[in-house]
C-alpha cells in the first residue's frame, strides 16, 4: 500500500524502516508508518460518527430525514426543558397567581418567592429604563423613592405594568403634559409660570420675578391637572410639583422646555410580553423597592 | 496494481486533481444544502411575517451601515436561558425577508431579535444619543449624529426593487408608493397611514422623532428596532407544528 510499492522494496539500513523508493542524490525518503495511537483515534472517530448519525437526526431522505433513535430535536429539547422549569415553579406560581396581594404580603414564603422572581424579571425587562437598582434616570422614573405618578399600591403598579403608559394598549394609562408653546402661552408667560413652579418647591428664583402673575397663569392653565395646590393627581399621572423629585430636571430651562413642547413618556404594555404571574411578582418587587403609598 | 495505487494519476496531473477536488466538495455541499430546498419539514408554517416597510427598511440599512451586527445578534437560540431572558427562540421565517440576515455571531451587547416594543421611542432616542444616559454601565458607543442627520431615502424604492428580485414579495404598487409610505409611517397624523397598514399589516405609524416634518436617520433606525421580533403573535403560534 505504499506509494511506490511497484518499485523495488528498499529498507534503510540505519533505521530499519522501508523507504518510499524516491531518491534524490542518494538520499532516500523514509516511509515511516503513522503512530498506532493516532490511527486508532482516527478509526475510533469514524465509528463514533456512524453512531452519531444513527442516534441523532442526520441523513436527508426524499420527503423527510432520519430522526435518530431518540427523536431528539433542538426545539423539542428546549420545549421540554421549559416545561420542566414550569412544572418545578408551578406550585408557587399558581399560588401567586391565585393569591390576592394582601395574602401575598401576609405569607413570608410567597413574598420571598415573588420578590426573587420579580427581581430576575426586573433585571431582564425593566432595568434598561429604570436602572439596575430601580434608580431611574432623566425621563424614566425612580422606583426607589415612595413618589408615584400613577399610584404606588400593588394594584396600581400591576395595572401600569400590564397595560403600560401611553402605550398601544387601549387600557393604557393615558394623559400627557400638553404643548403650551406654539401659541397657547407666550414665551414671557411660560417663563413666569416656570419660575412660579420652581418657587413651589423652594428653588431659587431670580429677583424681581412676578410670582403672583406666574401663580395666576398656573391657576388658569396648569391647576386642572396638577391641582390647585400643585400636588399632582394620580388619576392623570400629573406629578407633584411641590416636592424635590423631578422626572426631567428642576432647572428652569428644562421646565420651560417641558411647558413648551409637552411631555409624555411611554412605558410598554408588558401584558403583551410577560405572563400575569410574572407581572404580579414584578409589582411586588417594585413596591418593595420604594414602599407604596 | 490495486485501486489504492491509482491516486498517482491525481498527484501527477494538477487539472485532474482540481476536478477531483471540485467533485468531492460539490457532493458534500449538495448533500447538505439541497434537502433544505425540497424537504417540507424544514419549511416553517407561520403567519404574520411581512416584508419591512420603506421606513423600517431605511432603518435597517442604517443598522447595517453602522455595523450594529458586529456587537448585537438577532438570533435567540433554542436554549432555556436565552428563551427565559429574551423571549421565544428565533424562527428562520422571521428573517426570511432579510437580505442579508442580521443573525450576527457576537454579543458585546444584548440580542436584539425581540427588542421591538420593549423600550419606548424616547428611550431609544436618548440611548442612541448617549447610551450612558440611560444605562450607566453601557459600553456601547454613542450614535448622536443619527438624530442630527436627515434620512436620505430617495432611493429606497430601488432597494425594494433589488430585494424583490431576491424573492421578497414587494409588489409594484409597494415600490411605487415607497416614499409616500415612508412619509406616512413617520408621522402621527398622516392621511396615508391607512393605506400603509393595508400594504404592511400592523405597521406602526407615529412620529418616531421629536422634530416635526423631518425624518432623521435615528427615526428610521428606531422604527426598525421597534418592529424586530413583533410580527409573529406567539400567543397563537403553534410550537408543536414546527418542532425539530
Amino acid at each position: 500500500m505504499s506509494i511506490a510499492s511497484h518499485e523495488s522494496e528498499h529498507v534503510d539500513a540505519h533505521t530499519g524502516t522501508s523507504t518510499t523508493g524516491h531518491e534524490w542524490d542518494g538520499i532516500r525518503e523514509l516511509n515511516t508508518p503513522l503512530p498506532r495511537w493516532w490511527l486508532w483515534m482516527l478509526y475510533g472517530s469514524i465509528v463514533w460518527a456512524i453512531g452519531y448519525m444513527i442516534v441523532y437526526p442526520a441523513v436527508p431522505l426524499v420527503s423527510s430525514y432520519t430522526k435518530g433513535v431518540f427523536g431528539w430535536s433542538a426545539r423539542g429539547a428546549v420545549t421540554a426543558e421549559l416545561a420542566d422549569l414550569q412544572s418545578a415553579r408551578a406550585p408557587m406560581v399558581n399560588a401567586l397567581a391565585a393569591a390576592s396581594f394582601a395574602d401575598i404580603e401576609k405569607d413570608p414564603k410567597m413574598l420571598a418567592f415573588a420578590r426573587a422572581q420579580g427581581k430576575a424579571a426586573f433585571g431582564d425587562n425593566c432595568a434598561g429604563c429604570h436602572g439596575a437598582g430601580g434608580g431611574g434616570s432623566k425621563a424614566f422614573p425612580n422606583l426607589v423613592d415612595d413618589d408615584w405618578l400613577w399610584g404606588g399600591k400593588l394594584e396600581d403598579i400591576q395595572q401600569t405594568l400590564t397595560h403600560g403608559i401611553r402605550s398601544a394598549d387601549p387600557q393604557a394609562r393615558a394623559g400627557n403634559m400638553p404643548v403650551f408653546g406654539e401659541g397657547v402661552l407666550k414665551p414671557t408667560e411660560i417663563s413666569l409660570v416656570a419660575d412660579y413652579v420652581r418657587s413651589l418647591s423652594g428653588l431659587d428664583v431670580a429677583k424681581g420675578v412676578d410670582l403672583a402673575a406666574g401663580g395666576k397663569i398656573f391657576a388658569e392653565n396648569c391647576a386642572a391637572c396638577h391641582g390647585d395646590n400643585a400636588k399632582g393627581n394620580l388619576e392623570l399621572g400629573s406629578p407633584n410639583l411641590t416636592d424635590e423629585i423631578w422626572l426631567y430636571g428642576s432647572d428652569k430651562a428644562t421646565i420651560v422646555e417641558g411647558i413648551n413642547k409637552g411631555r409624555g413618556g411611554v412605558m410598554p404594555n408588558w401584558g403583551e410580553r410577560l405572563d400575569a404571574g410574572t407581572i404580579k411578582a414584578l409589582a411586588v418587587y417594585v413596591r418593595t423597592l420604594g414602599g407604596g403609598r | 496494481m490495486s485501486l489504492w495505487n491509482k491516486h498517482a494519476i491525481f498527484e501527477k496531473n494538477s487539472i485532474i486533481l482540481l476536478l477531483g477536488v471540485l467533485i468531492v466538495i460539490s457532493i458534500g455541499g449538495l448533500v447538505e444544502v439541497l434537502p433544505l430546498f425540497y424537504l417540507k419539514s424544514t419549511i416553517e408554517k407561520v403567519e404574520g411575517v411581512r416584508p419591512h416597510t420603506p421606513l423600517e427598511l431605511a432603518g435597517r440599512n442604517i443598522y447595517v451601515r453602522e455595523g450594529c451586527y458586529t456587537c448585537h445578534s438577532q438570533m435567540i437560540r433554542a436554549l432555556r436561558d436565552e428563551v427565559e431572558r429574551y423571549g421565544h427562540y428565533s424562527l428562520a421565517s422571521e428573517s426570511m425577508y432579510d437580505h442579508p440576515f442580521q443573525w450576527g455571531s457576537k454579543r458585546n451587547g444584548p440580542d436584539l431579535a425581540r427588542v421591538g416594543n420593549k423600550y419606548s421611542d424616547d428611550w431609544h432616542r436618548r440611548h442612541l444619543a448617549n447610551p450612558r444616559a440611560v444605562v450607566p454601565g453601557s459600553i456601547m458607543p454613542a450614535y448622536s449624529w443619527l438624530a442630527k442627520t436627515e434620512l436620505d431615502a430617495g432611493k429606497i424604492d430601488q432597494d425594494m426593487r433589488v430585494l424583490s428580485m431576491e424573492g421578497v414579495p414587494y409588489s409594484d404598487e409597494m415600490i411605487a408608493k415607497a416614499s409616500l409610505d415612508l412619509k406616512a409611517q413617520s408621522s402621527d397624523d398622516d392621511a396615508g397611514a391607512a393605506d400603509l397598514v393595508k400594504r404592511y399589516p400592523k405597521a406602526a405609524a407615529r412620529a418616531y422623532g421629536e422634530q416635526k416634518g423631518i425624518v432623521t436617520e435615528a427615526d428610521a433606525l428606531i422604527a426598525y428596532l421597534q418592529v424586530l421580533g413583533t410580527q409573529i403573535d406567539f400567543k397563537i403560534y403553534d410550537d408543536k407544528a414546527n418542532l425539530r
